[in-house]
This record gives C-alpha cells, structure tokens and sequence, in this order.
C-alpha cells in the first residue's frame, strides 16, 4: 500500500494549522514585523536608555529583568491577536460554514485554531528573543520551564482569543478585549517591573492577574528568579487551560455564536 | 490499514476516508420527520415539516421568500439547530451520527461562503482536507473538479477576484471534492446569466446522472421544471404540495398563451364560450382556455372575428403558475 495513512481527524487537523500558518505568513507585515518593530523600541528605549537609569531590578540588569517579560507579552498578544482575528474573520466571511458541515468533530476545530494560535505567538517570541539577544546576552538556565511556560501562555490565551471571537458580533467586539483588558494585565503582570516593589493591597491584586504567573515563570526560566513559587504558577496555568478548553468546546458544541 | 472500514484507495493508490456503505438501495437520500425550528426571535420557521427523497432523485424545493426553505436546508446540513424532529441522510440520523452524516453530504449555500483571500485550488484541498482527505489525493480532486467547472485558469487567482458565476461554479466544485451521495444546492443559478446557469444545469445533470442525489431550491421555476422530477413546496413552515413533477403540473386546468396578431386587434374582442381573451397591447392577445379544450376551436372562433394569428407562444411558466395557486399569490420566488 502506498500513500499517506492519516487518520481523517488528524488531516483534517493539520489542515487547519497550515491554513493559519499560510496565512500568518501571507500577511507577514501585519503579523511579523509590527512586534518586531516595537519590541526592538522597547528593548531601545526602556532596556538600554531608560534601563541605565534605573540600575538593578530584582538582582538582575534592567535589560536582562524585561526581556522575560516582552518575549512573553509578545507571545501572548499575538497568540490572542491570531485566533480572535483569524476565527472572527472566518465567522465574518462564512467561511467558518466549510467546517461547521463538515464532519469534523469540534475539538479538532478548536485543536487546529489553538495550534495555528500558539505556533505565531512562538514564531514571535523567537523573533523577540533574536533582538533581544543584540542587547543582551540571554541564557536559558531552565529550558523546560521555559517551553512549558511558552507552551501554556500562548495556549491559554488562544483560548481566551477563542472565546472571544465567538462571542464577537463585530471588529470592534475584537479590538475591545485587547486594548482595555489584555493589555493593562500585561503591563500590570510585572513585566516592567519586580512586584515586591508595589504596596501590599497592589501585590495582593496582582496576584489575580494570570499575566502575573506566566511572566514569572517564563522570568524564572530565563533567569532563573521569580517572584513566586513556579510549582503554583504551572498549577494555576494549566487549570486555566482546562477551563478556557472547556468552555471553548462547550461553546462549539452548542454553536453559540455559531448555529442558530 | 486496507480493510480499515475509515479509508478508501483513491487515486494513484492514496487512502482517503471511506463513504459509509448503504445496506439498502431502498433507504431514503433524505428522510425529514415532524421537523419545527422556533428561532430565540419567536419565528416559527417551520412547523413540523416531513419530507422524503429518495436515492438518486432529482428535487425541487419550492416557496416564497421566508417560507422556511433556507431554515430546511441549515438543519439538514447541521447550521442551524432544529427545536425538534429527526432528519436522516440514507439512514443516519443526524444528531446521533453527525460525523458520518456529514459524509454523505455536499452543501452549495445561498451566500458565497468561501474565503475570498485565498485561491480556488486552495479552497479546494483545504475542504476535502476537512473531510480527511489526504492532500496528495485533494489536489489530484481539485484538479478534476476545477476542470469540470471550467475554472481551471483561475485555480491558482485570489476568489474575491472572481466574477458571480465563476463564485457558484465554484462552490459547485467545492461541495463535490468530497463525492457527496446527497448534493443540496440553495439558490445556485441566483443572479448568474442564462449561459452560465445552463452550464451549471450540464454539471448538475452529469452529478445526478452519475448517481448523486440532488436536491435544489431555485428561484428560477422553468429551471425546476427542466431539472426536476419530484418537488415540495413549502410555505408558511409547511409543506403544501409534494409529488412528481408530471403530477403536479397535471393538476392545472388552465393554460394561458399570447398570441401575436397580424394587423391589429378589432375594437371589439369576440367571444368564445369558455376562453377569456384579453388585449395585452395593440398587437398582442392574452388567451386563456381550460387544457381540456382544443386550440381548433379558439383559432376557428378567432378567424371568424378576423383576427390572424401570426405566432403564439406559453404565457408563464406551467410550475409557476401552479405555484402562485398554490401559496396563494405571494411572490414567485424559490
């Protein structure tokens, strides 16, 4: 016998991801180069003008304190731009109908969107740490941690993205997310900054941010330091995941947003 | 993997996922049972609708606009959620085998719903790739269909660039990639010009000849009335007239026909027991006379009046005229 012998759920899977990263790549200006530009302006101006200013944070060089924490804001912002746009579009353009009949069961839908996701926010990150690399010069003491971190940010926030292309009934519904809760958790996940520099009712609060966990356990694998235990910032990531997995597939199954 | 029952050797040797096998060539293409659909609105599309098509049947379904065609069709192809009532695809149920369901069946909709970023070949392998079918064996696929469409200069152009006609021959071609055994097209000839819409008319009767069942809603009746066999019509959520085609245009008792009179009419119409004549214009008559009577008799009653008939031809269509009786009036539309 020859030819390929995929099951049909595996193909139909890997069709998906190649379609979001053929598309990911068709439109390179818009999903490559934007995070390089700013990246490379934050690591310019906060890292190396701003950062010499500010001198040791947490014990490390300011540079080499951020770059932790852009890598993994990149990969989350895009991991969470990609799906909400991509699959947003699809429900937009009816195209997301070719799947909607198809006989392909909903967690390979979900399973490809979140690949496809999760495979831009690593192709950025490594981008991100490339340019970092010419400011500093960036170990990998934990390269465990930090795959498991990249892993499981960039899924939990293709999920979040997900969720919110299903509910989204327009762009405007997409763009809202991001701006007023996406990108103040960043900020506030302590990517800038140690969080045992804020008063004690800030560091309490930022303990509810999910930002918070992944950047620490991305800082610890990186730099091996962390403002947390990196045993609860895995527990509390992979209980996000199941959750968002969970309520995405449910969503499908009930064609919220989808079937009427 | 051969004798696997999930794959099938398709061309050049490659394994795609099998059709499941129909036991009985008796069983149903399609079998709607009690079927009601109430939107969150409160609509009641459709109001316990049952329907039977069978294998390798050539179907019209017909109604006016809003009458619960495209609510029928979303809930056979798995778009829209149906409140109650089962509806099987050669025998599996929907609801408690979608996956294989889905299998059997090939979806053309109303709308253009592929994506316009990306190319026709493309669209192609990337559908059958969501049916499982391995890529070596999509595009050899893409290829026969897009030549069949006679969309095969365009199989490597971005679709947005494509003009209306190409779009429809284009889902036509997408929905067969997958070798559905039950073809359902919504609307496929909408806006397209006759020499295009007679084109896809060859496609679809090449697909039914080669053993597809093919159910079509159009809003074009002389296109039911060529295509079709059986028909439904639906209106109100309900199905009001299903049969043969034969059949149900044997119901009309009435046919109309203009005449075109050389010379003019005379001021005054004559009249012939059992017709009723009408001037339409200066030069043209509007006759209508029960089937039962023969046209000698109107010519004979018409040459004694001295009008001199030059030509004549059929006042409507025969299915819309039986539609329009049927749905009382509203607009004769699929």
């Amino acid at each position: 016998m020859s030819g390929e012998q995929r099951h049909p759920n595996l193909v139909a899977l890997l069709t998906i991801v190649r379609r979001e990263v053929m598309r990911i790549l068709r439109i390179w200006g818009q999903t490559l180069v934007p995070p390089a530009i700013t990246m490379t302006l934050y690591f310019l101006i906060f890292g190396s003008l701003i950062g010499r200013r500010i001198g040791d944070m947490g014990g490390y060089d300011y540079m080499d304190f951020i770059v932790p924490g852009l890598v993994m804001m990149s990969i989350i912002q895009n991991s969470y731009g990609n799906i909400s746009s991509s699959f947003f579009g699809a429900k937009f353009g009816r195209h997301i109908e070719e799947m909607l009949v198809s006989p392909m069961p909903n967690w390979v839908i979900l399973g490809g969107y979140v690949t496809g996701a999760v495979l831009r926010g690593l192709l950025v990150g490594a981008i991100v740490l490339c340019i970092a690399m010419l400011f500093t010069h960036v170990r990998i003491p934990h390269p465990l941690v930090t795959i498991a971190t990249v892993l499981l940010g960039a899924t939990i926030f293709s999920l979040a993205g997900f969720v919110n292309a299903v509910y989204a009934k327009k762009f405007d519904d997409v763009a809202i997310v991001p701006t007023f809760i996406l990108t103040p958790l960043t900020y506030l996940g302590g990517v800038f900054y140690s969080v045992k520099m804020l008063p004690d009712w800030a560091q309490t609060m930022t303990h509810a941010n999910p930002v918070f966990y992944m950047v620490n356990a991305f800082r610890y694998g990186l730099l091996g330091t962390s403002d947390i235990p990196v045993g609860i910032a895995f527990g509390l990531m992979i209980g996000f995941v199941l959750v968002l997995g969970t309520l995405g597939l449910w969503l499908l199954k009930r064609g919220v947003g989808l079937r009427s | 993997m051969e004798g696997s029952p999930l794959y099938y050797q398709g061309h050049d040797g490659l394994f795609a996922p099998i059709i499941p096998p129909i036991s009985m060539s008796n069983v149903p293409a399609l079998e709607i049972h009690e079927l009601r659909k109430i939107y969150a609105t409160g609509v009641e599309a459709l109001k316990g609708v049952s329907l039977s098509v069978q294998p390798g049947d050539f179907f019209a379904l017909l109604g006016p606009n809003g009458a619960g065609k495209s609510t029928l069709i979303g809930i056979v192809s798995s778009l829209v959620n149906a409140s109650s009532g089962s509806v099987k695809v050669f025998g599996v149920d929907i609801d408690t085998n979608r996956e294989a369901a889905m299998r059997l069946l090939g979806l053309v909709p109303q709308e253009v719903n592929f994506n316009f970023f990306e190319k026709p070949f493309d669209i192609l392998c990337n559908y059958a790739g969501f049916y499982g079918i391995p890529r070596a064996e999509a595009k050899l696929r893409a290829e026969e269909e897009l030549r069949r469409a006679q969309l095969w200069d365009k199989a490597h152009t971005m679709a947005r660039t494509l003009s209306g006609g190409m779009k429809r021959r284009l889902m036509i071609a997408r929905a067969m990639m997958t070798r559905p055994r039950l073809l359902i097209l919504d609307e496929p000839t909408a806006g397209v010009d006759i020499e295009i819409r007679r084109g896809m008319w060859r496609i679809l009767k090449e697909v039914n000849a080669a053993g597809t069942t093919v159910i079509l809603t159009t809003h074009y009746l002389e296109e039911a009335e060529s295509l079709c066999r059986n028909l439904a019509i639906i209106d109100g959520g309900r199905i009001i007239e299903n049969g043969p085609m034969k059949t149900l245009l044997a119901k009309l008792d009435v046919e109309g026909f203009l005449l075109d009179i050389d010379g003019g009419l005379p001021a005054e119409l004559p009249h012939i027991e059992g017709v009723t004549l009408r001037a339409e214009d200066s030069h043209t008559l509007d006759l209508e006379m029960p089937r039962a009577m023969d046209l000698n008799g109107v010519f004979a009653g018409l040459d004694a009046a001295g009008v001199r008939v030059r030509s004549m031809r059929t006042k409507t269509n025969r299915l819309e005229e039986l539609f329009v009786r049927l749905t009382g009036g509203k607009e004769a539309a699929a």
